[in-house]
């Protein structure tokens, strides 16, 4: 770990939840992307491409020991952010679109690190967009609703409605339904670190294997480790570890965040479920708008 | 090189001429044209003429100058000019021999270009020596006009020039010598239709016989044919110049049409912003005409209007938005800041006013949010609050120039009628009117109470009544077209052993809007029906379905609901076959995929439509 992100952790520090041994590991590796997406957000210019922006992306988490991947880094600019006319899932990976002032961008990236994964997406535009302000402003309401959700046991399927049903009722689409399976959540684990870590259509192969055999436990106890909109997900939460990406587009523009969500099988319901991480930036951002 | 350099002395020349006429200055003589009333008058001699000049408005505002078209004079104008008075310092003149204005002697060769810009600089020295003057030219006027904004020594004296009807003789030069001398089968339609569009500019090149026919039967008649072939309301205009007028103008024709479309010039680019208004069924100008004019004018703003060609007659009120708008923004307006909105058809629905009824969610939501992107006034109705007053909220966002929200219940008439009196007194009469609002039931008949009955006849055919019947009587009062959409459904012309009472509803809406269609046709009203099928928004968590107990219902309607989420087809598209439908004046739209094969089936095979009619849902 690097001195950068050393001094980030104690710039934090303080007032968060005290947590085990177990959870720190994907607390720090969170940090350690959201910390990466700010620094790559920093040097977006007009002009740069989105496979430039995912290079700067990876590079930098390699300079800090990532050496595995749940998914490489993607990034999008202008309107897909908003998975304009996607049809198949090639079209997620990074293009030659040029950012512009004004433009919204995504950076979405999920790096291993000492066997901890971490799956984050970071919303921005460059220079005044109101639309995206909105959006992000917007998403708040989601992330409070899925947690009280989550502790009060629904279903994932009903959870994801009563998402999508907020997002229609503030008038925004919701677009995580263009994911694969249309999830809006999956679950993420510890991973092997091995010294070959390939990855496939640019998801990392040690990572698939967990989310296969998670996959293939839940089909035998009746539950999945994807939380999309269909039968498969009409079962309680699942205790362990879920990256959230709820995702809002209006008109052209997206935004969306992905952090960890740590469900366990505790009676108290603050304990049930919980943020992993409460100093991120949109959490942050969030606080400050209220503050001003 | 050589062309460009010819092009700069007669310039030069121009110039001189109207050195030479300055000195004629102006008295102001107070008096009024027909229509004008309480214009101030002056006369202004230049280049042997003596021009009839008339202003209205404070004269310290910025200057908006009207030059009229043929057969015309300044008084075409007299309807704009009264919207534009409160607001600019608006000036209009009688072209030379024409209205009041003395013609050139002898009429050959008095009618050139050249020396209708020197008319027109010595009316702008004479009016607003100071500050450059924004310019609005329909037919002969945009003709004279665009030679202003393109000829080197009027640079500086132009703040902006509005367009309507009336091309650059030089940018229409090259359009015909581009297509003439490669005819592509596209090109040459294009140039075989403004070839018969242009017939009259033959016969008015014929000697004599013109100037009998205008001051003899044609000249009497005019008026007639005008009101029957254009639709231009009766009044104090034509004037009774008109044939001389007529016969004058035939000089315009014969003096530069020839000339120009053989030598263009090269260098006709506008120093000046441009607005270019294109009336769609303009009978004498095909719309193709302007496809090029990018290249000649870096700072462009299109707009399309449904009207004929005499839209300072037809159509008042729209200009003296548009020109407003336009004119303000130049004057005031932050460059670097977008004045005009850029989603599809803003050239149609910039600055309307458009009312969406059921505007909270699904497809009145996103209708409301596609006439914002194209840049139109938003009033978003509906009987949640909350959710209308969501939707004006972010319509401001991406791109109305103003949106505002009002709770009203379509079926109660009072509260529509209310509406209807706040809406034209507040925000003016309605452009678009989008009767969207309506509520699903399902159920067999037999199972379906005469409350059921009642709501849902109230809301889906009571509410678009209501609608038609108040915001329709102000568009046809106005005079000046508009279009009403309403919402019908599928289950129109699909049959459906669970949808009687909502397909009876929805068949009810299609019927009356293909009537009043007809009705109001004449008046320049398009009505469409809009017949979106299965899309996914939330009238099915609303929906009432009879004959179940509250719990079954409820399941019912999640397990619709998610069906509806499986077929997945988005109002957005619906919202954009609307704006299309009010672009093309379309009658009934169905939009989905099986409500156009529903559509096409209720016409050839109707018999497997009842078939499909007696099947039970699959959910």
């Amino acid at each position: 770990m690097t001195s950068a992100t050393g001094a980030a952790a104690a710039r934090r520090g303080g007032g968060a939840r005290e947590l085990p041994a177990d959870l720190r590991g994907f607390r720090e590796v969170q940090r350690l992307a959201y910390d990466c997406a700010e620094a790559v957000a920093a040097q977006l210019r007009p002009g740069v491409t989105e496979r430039e922006a995912a290079r700067m992306q990876r590079e930098w988490l390699h300079e800090r020991g990532v050496r595995d991947w749940f998914h490489l880094p993607f990034a999008w600019f202008g309107d897909r952010t908003a998975f304009t006319n996607f049809r198949i899932p090639l079209q997620f990976f990074p293009t030659n679109r040029r950012l512009e002032p004004g433009m919204a961008f995504i950076l979405d990236m999920a790096p291993v690190h000492q066997g901890c994964t971490a799956d984050i997406g970071y919303s921005g535009c460059l220079g005044l967009n109101p639309v995206h302000d909105r959006l992000l402003a917007d998403l708040e309401a989601h992330r409070d609703l899925i947690l009280r959700e989550v502790r009060e046991r629904r279903p994932l399927r009903e959870i994801y409605e009563d998402v999508e049903r907020l997002m229609i009722r503030q008038g925004h689409a919701n677009r995580h339904r263009a994911y694969p399976f249309g999830v809006i959540a999956h679950k993420i684990d510890r991973v092997k670190e091995r010294r070959w870590s390939p990855t496939v259509f640019g998801f990392g192969t040690q990572a698939l294997k967990g989310l296969a055999s998670d996959a293939l436990h839940g089909h035998r106890d009746g539950w999945s480790p994807l939380w999309s909109p269909y039968k498969f997900s009409d079962h309680p939460p699942q205790p362990g570890l879920w990256a959230v990406e709820p995702h809002l587009g209006f008109r052209g523009t997206g935004a969306k965040f992905e952090e960890i969500l740590v469900v366990t099988d505790s009676a108290d319901p603050q304990e049930s479920a919980f943020w992993l991480d409460d100093d991120l930036p949109h959490v942050r951002r969030w606080q400050e708008e209220k503050a001003a | 090189m050589s062309r460009t350099a010819g092009t700069g002395a007669g310039a030069e020349a121009g110039v001189g001429d109207g050195a030479g006429a300055g000195d004629g200055g102006g008295a102001v003589v107070a008096g009024a044209g027909a229509g004008l009333d309480g214009a101030r008058e002056r006369w202004v001699r230049t280049g042997g003429v003596e021009l009839c000049v008339a202003e209205l408005g404070d004269s310290a505002r910025p200057t908006v100058v009207l030059v009229h078209g043929y057969p015309d004079s300044k008084e075409v104008w007299s309807e704009v000019a009264r919207g534009l008075a409160d607001r600019f310092h608006v000036v209009l003149y009688d072209v030379r021999g024409c209205g009041r204005s003395t013609a050139p002697k002898p009429l050959r060769g008095g009618f050139t270009l050249e020396k209708l810009t020197d008319d027109f600089l010595a009316v702008v020295d004479a009016v607003s020596p100071d500050r450059p003057v924004h310019v609005v030219g329909h037919d002969w006027g945009s003709v004279q006009a665009w030679e202003f904004a393109t000829a080197r020594h009027t640079e500086g004296r132009i703040a902006s020039f509005t367009s309507m009807s009336g091309p650059s003789l030089d940018h229409f030069g090259h359009w015909i010598k581009k297509r003439a001398s490669r005819p592509t089968p596209r090109r040459a339609a294009q140039l075989l239709g403004q070839g018969a569009k242009s017939w009259y500019v033959y016969m008015l090149h014929t000697p004599v016989l013109p100037e009998l026919a205008w001051k003899g039967p044609l000249g009497k008649r005019w008026p007639k044919i005008l009101q029957r072939v254009e639709k231009v309301p009766a009044g104090d205009y034509p004037t009774a110049s008109l044939p001389t007028d007529a016969a004058h103008g035939a000089w315009l024709y014969r003096d530069n049409v020839r000339a120009r479309l053989r030598r263009p010039r090269a260098d006709a680019y506008a120093h000046c912003p441009v607005q270019l208004i294109t009336p769609t069924g303009d009978a004498f100008l095909s719309q193709r005409l302007y496809d090029d004019l990018d290249h000649w004018v870096p700072q462009l703003v299109r707009r399309t209007l449904p009207a004929k060609h005499w839209v300072p007659r037809t159509r008042p009120d729209q200009l003296v938005a548009w020109i407003s708008a336009f004119v303000t923004s130049k004057e005031e307006g932050d460059p670097a800041r977008k004045t005009v909105a850029t989603g599809p058809h803003a050239d149609r629905f910039g600055g309307q006013l458009v009312l969406v009824t059921g505007a909270a969610s699904g497809i009145g939501r996103a209708t409301a949010f596609a006439f914002a992107e194209a840049g139109a006034r938003v009033v978003a109705v509906d009987r949640d609050a909350e959710g209308a007053a969501r939707t004006a909220d972010l319509a401001r966002l991406v791109g109305a120039p103003q949106a505002w929200a009002d709770t009203v219940d379509v079926s109660d008439e009072a509260a529509m009628e209310k509406l209807a009196g706040k809406v034209a007194a507040e925000y003016g009469t309605v452009d678009v009117l989008v009767n969207n609002a309506g509520i699903g039931l399902s159920g067999s008949f037999l199972s379906t109470t005469t409350e059921d009955w009642k709501k849902v006849l109230d809301v889906n055919l009571w509410g678009v009544i209501h609608g038609c019947r108040l915001f329709g009587r102000q568009m046809a009062e106005r005079g000046q077209g508009g279009h009403i959409v309403n919402t019908a459904s599928a289950a129109a012309f699909q049959p459906s052993k669970i949808l009687s009472a909502y397909g009876a509803s929805k068949a009810a809406v299609l019927m009356l809007s293909e009537s009043l269609r007809a009705e109001l046709a004449g008046q320049g009203i398009g009505v469409t029906a809009v017949c979106p099928g299965i899309v996914n928004t939330n009238i099915t968590t609303t929906a009432r379905f009879t004959g179940l107990s509250a719990d079954e219902e409820k399941r019912r309607q999640t397990k619709v609901a998610r069906a509806y989420g499986l077929r997945n087809y988005p109002p957005e598209k619906v919202a954009d076959a609307i704006l299309r439908a009010v672009v093309r004046n379309e009658a009934v739209v169905p939009v989905t995929p099986e409500a156009r094969g529903a559509h096409l089936l209720s016409r050839f095979a109707p018999r497997a439509l009842r078939a499909l009619a007696r099947l039970d849902p699959p959910v």
